[in-house]
């Protein structure tokens, strides 16, 4: 069952190596990963998404937070989040296709971002389930490429897993 | 005031009271060497980095203080893996320098360029590469810090060559301020006083101690927790020094090579109190049947550890030490208030044990024209009345000396217990000798393992250290022997050991006394000799080449499930 991890660290060089090899050591794969600076620019954001059992999660979870440049750490999935994706799809059109193309994006509020010759490149965003339904739409043109960011997740309302003093985590 | 990186090292050294460290020079840290040369701390030139490592390891062990080492980039850099991993493995505080290439040439396959911080992410503690000359300070202070504190382990600091050589301004912090680090834990009081009541009334407690008693310097409090709720005591690998042998609650080491009442007092318990410890695969065998009748309690400083192998039902986020002194008020209230019927109980339990220990004690058969491994190591133990720090290399004289040594004290039994690394027995003692330069240390290694680092015959040599060496020579790397004969139908398969060099002869071409010992009846006399020598002493024991460890719980098995040794006359392990 995908589990989705959200984590906050410092931005600095090798932080993700060592975050990654915890699941690599063990032959894990991420399903995701998405990480940028924060507000803070002396901190990263990671949102990850693994399939894994709840119970190795947790183990995981526990070693992630003993890493010295891991801030702070929550498993997200079980409580209430919200989680985002945004998908960059280029598609091959014919001149004939053009207008029904841009219908179907239409319903996923897809925007076109790039216009090419005989090409379009759309932006979508939503949950991992809408981005997926979205590049199923197109399976019946030619996809030339997609890119996806991962999912970007938080919890709901005020309770964040993540506040940060100065002086460390205060949970 | 403005200096040179590689003086800013030697003065944050000093900072951080470093008396000694060990090592190898080579180019990139060669500014670093010129600083050493007249400055106020010893460097003990090893003759390879795998040693320095284990010697800064040893070091630690003995003293609780931090290791320190030092190699070159390349391979210098590379030699020191084991160390680091042994010290990992069993978390021991090192910090372990290294070198790197000119900044500007990292990451283009320099001479002797490795990415060692990439090597060792996953078996340090932490790592650091160190990107300016004015981050040697903050750097160092937070790699004694991180080293030091919490769950212990190596850090390693890699410097390129550059930095080493251009100025910065020094000043050494004061303080560490680590955000995503805060290794002091409370333990919760209602958790204590649980553990308490669980403790007293519990009608069958075993406490199983780990190296975290150790670590924690607790087993002045262990004991008396012990004696306050009357319970037996066992320990881990890691915990032998944490509870004296020699004790009338003491079940000595338990798990594959434990002692046949230790593992069964731990599979009739209706309590188990771990304390320090990581639930091991060597401690626990077949984990669903590993104490299964018992409520288990888990006094732990690294919340990774709980739950991991076995789930618990009572975790104690905390310090050994600091529990231990929070449990002592709760147990001495709650035995005023225990009906007599609690010390019957009690004493049922343990001379439920007393008989177990009686009914099958450790042994062996004694001979009298061949040296039994278990006879040489109580020799040792005689002779040098349980005072001697004893470091052990890796294998069946690992074993026997964790069974018939008598410890009385931590911080004097080091063995690389995680990771069972050979070589790092001898190594080690030099690390211990440098600690504690007024006490015997003694390396007991296997005529396999000395000879993975036996060249540092030399350093003991060149600094007149006083280490004894013993050799338990069995011809054989005696420990894969016993699994052939056991489980591959006694089809030796690369194990014999026969060819090897006259260790006493050796010893001498190297300037150190050496005695080769073949015969029972000169056995104690020469440990008597050899060990009042005031230099460094190798003693070739020629010893039963096909004795094996004893009791031996199968790989997987249950620990209930021990093979014992058959013996004619065995000569029994005394307790008293
Ligand atoms: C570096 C390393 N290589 C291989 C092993 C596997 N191993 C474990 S015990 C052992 C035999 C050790 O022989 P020896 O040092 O003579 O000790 P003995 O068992 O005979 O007492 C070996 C090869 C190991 N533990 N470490
Ligand atoms: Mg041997």
């Amino acid at each position: 069952m995908n589990q989705t991890l959200s984590l906050l660290v410092e931005n600095k060089s090798g932080v993700l190596a060592r975050i990654a090899g915890l699941f690599s050591a063990r032959g894990y794969n991420i399903e995701s990963l998405s990480v940028a600076k924060t507000d803070d620019p002396t901190l990263s954001h990671i949102t990850m998404v693994v399939d894994l059992e709840p119970r190795i999660v947790e183990h995981l979870l526990k070693l992630l937070d003993k890493m010295i440049d891991v801030i702070s750490v929550a498993n997200l999935s079980g409580g209430k989040m919200v989680e985002r994706e945004l998908v960059l799809l280029k598609v091959r059109v014919d001149p004939a296709q053009r207008m029904e193309i841009l219908k179907e994006a239409e319903l996923f509020r897809a925007r076109v971002i790039d216009v090419g010759s005989d090409s379009y490149i759309f932006e979508a965003t939503g949950d991992t389930e809408k981005i997926e339904a979205f590049i199923d739409l197109f399976r019946k043109y030619t996809i030339e490429e997609v890119a996806r960011t991962g999912a970007v997740a938080m919890s709901r309302g005020l309770t964040s897993p993540h506040r940060v003093t100065a002086t460390g985590r205060s949970k | 005031m403005s200096m040179k990186g590689a003086r800013i090292f030697v003065e944050c050294l000093l900072r951080e009271n470093v008396e000694v460290i060990f090592g190898i020079p080579g180019g990139v840290v060669l500014s670093i060497y010129d600083e050493l040369y007249d400055a106020p701390i010893k460097h003990v030139l090893m003759r390879h980095e795998q040693a320095a490592a284990h010697a800064a390891d040893g070091y630690a062990r003995a003293s609780g203080k931090v290791g320190v080492c030092l190699a070159t980039s390349g391979p210098g850099a590379t030699n020191l893996v084991t160390g680091i991993v042994t010290a990992h493995m069993d978390s021991v505080p090192l910090v372990v320098f290294t070198g790197n290439v000119p900044t500007h040439l990292i990451g283009n396959d320099a001479f002797q360029e490795a990415d060692i911080v990439g090597i060792t992410r996953p078996c340090t503690k932490h790592n650091y590469l160190v990107r300016r000359t004015e981050d040697l300070p903050r750097v160092i202070k937070e790699a004694f810090y991180i080293a030091s504190t919490g769950r212990p382990g190596p850090v390693l600091v890699d410097m390129p060559k550059d930095l080493l050589l251009s100025e910065a301004e020094f000043s050494y912090p004061e303080t560490v301020s680590l955000r995503g680090y805060r290794p002091v834990v409370e333990a919760d009081r209602r958790q204590i006083e649980a553990a308490a009541r669980a403790l007293m009334e519990a009608k069958r407690p075993v406490v199983y101690a780990g190296g975290g008693v150790i670590t924690s310097g607790a087993s002045a409090e262990l004991l008396e927790v012990a004696e306050l709720a009357e319970i037996p005591v066992t320990t881990t690998l890691m915990g032998i020094g944490g509870f004296p042998t020699v004790h009338r609650l003491s079940l000595g080491m338990l798990g594959m090579h434990g002692t046949w009442y230790a593992n069964t007092a731990i599979s009739h318990a209706d309590l188990l109190f771990a304390i320090g410890v990581r639930f091991d695969d060597r401690v626990t065998g077949k984990l669903e049947e590993f104490a299964a009748e018992a409520k288990k309690i888990h006094v732990e400083i690294d919340p990774s550890e709980i739950n991991k192998n076995v789930p618990v039902d009572l975790p104690i986020l905390g310090d050994a030490k600091a529990v231990l002194q929070q449990l002592k008020p709760y147990l001495i209230e709650m035995r005023a208030k225990m009906p007599p019927e609690w010390h019957d109980e009690r004493r049922a339990w343990i001379t439920q044990i007393e008989r177990w220990k009686r009914e099958h004690p450790l042994c062996y058969d004694d001979d009298e024209e061949v040296i039994k491994p278990q006879r040489l190591i109580e020799e040792i133990s005689r002779a040098t009345r349980g005072d001697a720090i004893i470091s052990v290399d890796v294998g069946q004289h690992q074993m026997w000396a964790a069974q018939f040594y008598r410890f009385k004290r931590p911080r004097t039994w080091l063995s690389s217990s995680g990771l069972g690394t050979m070589g790092f027995g001898f190594p080690a003692a030099i690390g211990a000798q440098m600690a504690r330069p007024d006490q015997l240390v003694v390396a007991i290694v296997g005529d396999g393992g000395f000879q993975m680092t036996m060249q540092e015959l030399a350093t003991v040599a060149e600094h007149r250290l006083p280490v004894k060496v013993v050799i338990v020579n069995n011809a054989y790397l005696g420990m894969v022997r016993q699994w052939q004969q056991i489980f591959f139908n006694g089809r030796y398969s690369a194990v014999d050991l026969s060819l090897s060099p006259d260790f006493a002869r050796l010893a001498e071409a190297f300037g150190i006394v050496g005695y080769r010992v073949t015969r029972p009846a000169a056995l104690a006399d020469t440990i008597e000799e050899a060990f009042s020598i005031p230099g460094p002493v190798v003693l070739d024991v020629h010893v039963a080449p096909e004795e094996n460890v004893y009791p031996m719980v199968p790989p997987g098995a249950s620990i209930k499930e021990m093979i014992e040794g058959q013996y004619k006359s065995p000569k029994t392990f005394q307790l008293t």
